[in-house]
């Protein structure tokens, strides 16, 4: 087995950050307050006194911080991204996550010691993509979209020298990253421009005779008879009718969990593991990270006789969204 | 302004789709993107039809761009994908694998609609590594546009989606087997007997998307007829139209006169162009 398989943890903020830390990430990633990353919401993400804080609070206990620049800059905004890459390297951190060739081109001209990760939202999915990025702007690491199956994983690492890291757990988009206007089109808020998807400002919950409605921009997404939990609006996770049945056309409001794949993801040499859930609270930061941590130093004790044990499953699936999981893309006959 | 009509996005059977381009070579077309872009598993026709297409379409004196898959997860995608970049027609990348192959063979290439291409400076290392034109992502905005031509490169070429649904989302997981239980691996190519895709509509029976395969459109047809006057005005150089199995050719006559001042633009109450105009891309805002 090669290098250490990392778990990298997400920080919505001061107290996430320190939290997952605590709790015992070797990374941690976050974002600044505005529209520069793809989780831009309200009261989330970090400001300069908090970063300045969360870099040395991980630093002190050996741990790295990631700052997420992933959505697409533009000709009017151009300056907010390159601002924000320029902050990140002032703050020392240990690597910025990025989507946009452009900005790429910039970080990697102006910060030449700054280490590049390339995000999810970059969409590469084959190693021909992940090495272009390596070759033209010396990206060290490609987070996948969540659309392989193992099979696939394996064959990307077996062909680039770019370290891969992947989605192990939490929210799962259904779609590929970067390539999802779906947002865009029923509520005007864009992923890939201003950074959030199905945000709440668009929502509406009406209790209706006829049971809870969930709206997106006025689109009824779901509707839930009394006693059915209502889940969140998120537009691609909803109820619809196709060809007169209704059904979750699109996916169930379930999480990804891989935790019982570790050993697999060890052997083709996955080299880091993604935890969703910048906007989930400390309190699911410190439950995953805690059950992560205990999994993967499990893993690579005993990699022949690991089984994920029945309390982290159930811990796990008490913060997942619908309280259920899947393997998502991993598993070939999900897709 | 030139008229192009982009790559086929449905599933048709092998003489519908030979017929449908049979029929293309007489349209009042400039340039024709041919090619699956959409799923590796569909196969009526494979690459040596393509290219017996293209070079008809090529004789009758249409532009030829050859498109290709804009999800790239399997070696056999990636075979699939080298073998399209050593034919003597022009390559549409729709995503970096491609642009990759393209810039290494030093190949001239169309940066297609889903290489994110929001900002100048990407389009500029896009213009450095081949790419003489590019497609502006559908979900773009006018004003995103203007900041992109006012620093494009020179001799690069635009083109903006201009008519059909929106292609608005890929996965792995194709939502047309989905709807019939069926795992992808098996899916029975289930597609094809939705020429046009399956609609999906809220559970108020309101038209939302249409679910093609792995890919997912809107129900509403993103329409910028009206929106011509600006279009050119902004430098754009070729409209887009997205084929369809039914009233293609009338639609493209249609954006020719519109184009040539012979005709008034015609847009239905339930189409959208909201995108243009920085709204939910289902809206339609009257030019």
């Amino acid at each position: 087995m090669s290098a250490k398989l990392e778990l990298v943890c997400p920080a919505g903020g001061l107290p996430a950050l320190k939290t997952a830390v605590d709790h015992g990430a070797d990374c941690v990633y976050a974002g600044f307050r505005d529209e520069t990353n793809a989780r831009n919401f309200n009261g989330l993400n970090f400001d300069d006194k908090a970063l300045a804080e969360g870099v040395k609070y991980a630093h002190d206990r050996s741990a790295r911080v990631l700052i997420a620049l992933n959505t697409f800059p533009q000709a009017s905004n151009w300056s907010r991204w390159t601002a924000a890459v320029d902050r990140a390297a002032g703050h020392g951190v240990d690597a910025v996550i990025l989507a946009d060739m452009g900005l790429m081109d910039y970080a990697a001209n102006k910060h030449p010691n700054l280490r590049l990760h390339l995000s999810v939202q970059g969409s590469a999915t084959n190693y021909e993509a992940i090495n272009f990025y390596r070759e033209r702007f010396g990206i060290q690491r490609a987070v996948l979209p969540r659309v392989l199956s193992l099979a696939q994983v394996e064959q990307v690492i077996q062909n680039t020298p770019v370290e891969i890291e992947i989605f192990g757990f939490g929210g799962l988009c259904v779609m590929v990253e970067g390539r999802c206007a779906l947002s865009a089109y029923a509520t005007g808020t864009s992923p890939n421009c201003q950074g959030a998807c199905s945000p709440g400002k668009s929502v509406r919950w009406e209790q209706t005779p006829q049971g809870m409605e969930t709206r997106l921009n006025g689109i009824l997404i779901d509707k839930f008879a009394d006693g059915e939990r209502a889940g969140y609006p998120t537009l691609c996770k909803g109820r619809f009718e196709v060809d007169d049945e209704t059904y979750y056309a699109i996916e169930e409001p379930t999480s990804l969990n891989t935790i019982e794949m570790l050993p697999e993801l060890m052997r083709i040499g996955v080299r880091a593991i993604k935890i969703e859930g910048r906007q989930r609270s400390p309190a699911y930061v410190a439950q995953v990270t805690q059950v992560w941590r205990e999994a993967i130093d499990s893993c690579q004790r005993d990699a022949a006789h690991f089984a994920p044990k029945a309390g982290w499953m159930a811990e796990l699936n008490k913060v997942s969204e619908g309280q259920s999981h899947t393997l998502g893309a991993y598993y070939r006959p999900w897709k | 302004m030139k008229i192009s009509l982009g790559p086929p996005l449905y599933y048709w059977p092998r003489q519908q789709m030979l017929d449908f381009y049979a029929e293309v070579a007489a349209m009042p077309v400039d340039v024709v993107y041919v090619g699956e872009t959409v799923c590796s598993r569909r196969h009526e026709l494979r690459l040596e039809d393509w290219l017996d297409v293209a070079a008809k379409l090529r004789d009758a004196g249409k532009e030829v761009v050859l498109s290709t898959l804009t999800l790239i997860e399997s070696e056999s995608d990636l075979k699939a994908l080298r073998r399209a970049a050593t034919t003597e027609f022009l390559i549409e990348a729709n995503e970096m694998g491609a642009v990759r192959l393209c810039a290494d063979a030093k190949r001239k290439f169309v940066a297609g609609p889903t290489l994110n291409v929001f900002g100048p400076e990407t389009l500029r290392l896009l213009g450095d590594m081949g790419a003489t034109r590019w497609v502006l992502p559908p979900e773009a905005t006018r004003e995103m546009l203007a900041g992109l031509q006012a620093g494009r490169p020179a001799g690069m070429e635009t083109e903006v989606f201009a008519h059909g649904r929106l292609p608005l989302a890929y996965s792995a997981r194709c939502f047309t087997a989905r709807r019939f239980n069926l795992q992808k691996d098996s899916c029975e190519f289930k597609c094809i007997d939705y020429p046009a895709g399956m609609d999906l509509k809220t559970r108020e029976g309101e038209a939302f998307l249409t679910i093609n395969g792995v890919q997912t459109q809107s129900a509403k047809n993103y329409n910028l007829q009206g929106e011509l006057p600006q279009l050119v005005a902004d430098g754009v150089d070729i409209v887009r139209i997205s084929p369809e199995h039914a009233g293609t050719r009338a639609l493209v006559e249609q954006f020719r006169a519109v184009l040539d001042g012979a005709a008034a633009p015609a847009v239905a109450s339930d189409d959208c162009n909201g995108f243009w105009y920085g709204k939910p891309g289902l809206e339609l805002i009257r030019a």
